[in-house]
């Protein structure tokens, strides 16, 4: 929804063809494979299906230019996320062949959670961006202005870590490592 | 532009498709005769392959040949699709590498910004085919190859990153053109007729890498995945054929793909001292020393694989945790000092 209200009000902007074509296949399959993730009954078919999402994710991050994003989002997410999920499923159930089976038995939660979070989310993006352009792809004779699109965002984004966002950057390391203290008193049995 | 000619946008993606083929096939195919075939004979006092060719050396295309002729199985009980696609998965990631590593001032591929970060993230993902392929393969030998080989890839994962970020500070970029330039253009306290070799000012973070590396690609001292006294052979055991063969090109590919990322992090990449590093001349030269180097490395590798017993798992876990992460994360330190310092 959010994206037809962007697009309308960008309708004059100049049209980049391919892009928006690679989009347009990309999202088709990011959707469809999040629809089989949680339809799919074989849990290790649902995390196959999962990382066809997240890389569809940085896919579509590579086609805005934010390629530090996107490769974070392959080594973070594909990388090791979903291969820990894996492992866990592996160590645990391992169904081959339909020896157990995923239930679906709370799905209208599911579903509930699933359309509050999708309008949130389209609200908070058209409320807050809406109205934005997207920024013209950087010429040579400005790379790295702020208006512009550029093409290697890993100097902005580091920049921006460590001056604007430095502490909201820390406070989430501290989080993290809070986090993990705390998964090593759980698994600790002494 | 290559060579006064110019070439249209189409051409040039033909040309560096067939490319990455080249630079994928040529190294593995060199590695497995010299050091697989040839070197490991001579270290046990045999000649090994002489029949195929002069010395042997199209030992190989008969290998091949003999792969492709081979039934392609899947068992009855393993999950078809994911069964068929994890070997595609594990060689995807291996091409994947190829197109950020630079050959020559202009003979590469993609002038990447993230490149060396890119190289990491995809080759992490081959543990992924590693786990979908052990999984699939409805063996329970494969599914504790499987298992093994991606707790060993994540262990590993972690510090060989950070032993990178010591050549990403010292030579302020992660683009591998770039940290070609910082070595071929850099000084050695004021010296700077060979430039800057990491291999001299990041002496610990290449030990760390090369050991990671050993652990990434599952090569002797760190060959549990597909321990053969153990597992069969671990997540390939169910495999036969040409897909068999897939898994064998990506283990060596990946051999050549990590030596080509090292020489270019710790040796100067395609750059030699004493000829100007973004001569015309090093677009031809390039690959050829580029080359050179990673044969010296994976030389390195093949011989420590032919030389160290295997660890045990535990061994395996504790090394990568308490020794190497640890040992990675001073070195960073080390080197912020440093860098800050001159």
């Amino acid at each position: 929804m959010g994206l037809i209200v962007a697009a309308a009000r960008n309708a004059d902007a100049p049209v980049l063809v391919a892009q928006n074509i690679a989009f347009g296949v990309i999202a088709a399959i990011m959707v469809f494979s999040a629809f089989r993730v949680v339809t799919t009954r074989n849990v290790v078919h649902a995390a196959v299906y999962l990382v066809m999402v997240l890389s569809g994710a940085a896919a579509q991050f590579v086609l805005l230019g934010a390629e530090f994003v996107a490769i974070t989002q392959l080594l973070v997410y594909v990388g090791a996320i979903v291969v820990l999920f894996l492992f866990g499923i592996m160590l645990t159930r391992a169904p081959i062949r339909g020896e157990e089976r995923a239930t679906r038995d709370s799905w209208p939660l599911g579903a509930f959670t699933a359309l509050v979070l999708a309008g949130l989310l389209g609200y908070s993006l058209t409320n807050g961006f809406g109205g934005d352009r997207l920024p013209r792809y950087c010429t040579t004779a400005a790379p790295l202005a702020g208006s512009c699109l550029s093409p290697s965002g890993t100097r902005a984004i580091s920049d921006a870590i460590f001056s604007t966002y430095l502490i909201p950057f820390e406070v989430t390391s501290l989080l993290l490592l809070a986090a993990l203290i705390g998964a090593i008193v759980i698994a600790r049995r002494d | 532009m290559i060579l006064g000619l110019h070439l249209a946008y189409w051409q040039t993606s033909v040309i560096r498709s067939l490319g990455v083929l080249v630079a994928v096939l040529l190294p593995a195919g060199t590695f497995v005769y010299i050091f697989l075939f040839k070197m490991v004979s001579f270290m046990q006092s045999r000649l090994g392959p002489m029949e195929a060719g002069p010395y042997g050396s199209m030992q190989l295309l008969a290998e091949v040949g003999k792969f492709i002729q081979k039934e392609d199985i899947v068992p009855d009980n393993a999950d078809r699709r994911l069964f068929k696609l994890a070997p595609y998965l594990v060689v995807a990631t291996v091409l994947l590498v190829y197109l950020v590593v630079p050959f020559g001032p202009k003979m590469r591929f993609v002038n990447f910004d993230g490149g060396i970060f890119y190289a990491l993230a995809v080759s992490s993902i081959s543990a992924l085919g590693v786990l979908i392929a052990g999984w699939a393969s409805a063996n329970k030998y494969s599914l504790m190859g499987g298992l093994r080989a991606a707790g060993q890839l994540i262990a590993y994962e972690l510090p060989m990153v950070l032993a990178v970020v010591g050549v990403v500070i010292q030579a302020g970029t992660m683009n591998l053109s770039g940290i070609v330039a910082a070595q071929a253009n850099g000084k050695m306290f004021g010296f700077g007729g060979l430039g800057n070799p990491y291999f001299i000012t990041q002496f610990v973070g290449m030990v760390i890498f090369l050991i990671a590396v050993q652990a990434e690609l599952t090569q002797t001292p760190f060959d549990m995945p597909i321990a053969e006294s153990e597992l069969v052979t671990g997540y390939i055991t169910e495999y036969s054929g040409m897909r068999f063969l897939l898994f064998f090109i990506a283990e060596f590919a990946a051999v050549g793909s990590f030596a080509a990322v090292a020489a270019t992090l710790f040796m100067g990449g395609w750059a030699v001292p004493g000829i100007k590093f973004d001569s015309g001349v090093m677009n031809v030269l390039g690959p050829i020393v580029l080359m050179a180097k990673m044969t010296l490395i994976a030389g390195v590798i093949f011989f420590v694989r032919f030389t160290y017993p295997r660890f045990r798992e535990d061994q395996l876990q504790k090394f990568a945790w308490t020794i190497l992460i640890p040992v990675a994360l001073a070195n960073i330190l080390v080197t912020t000092v440093l860098k800050v310092a001159f």
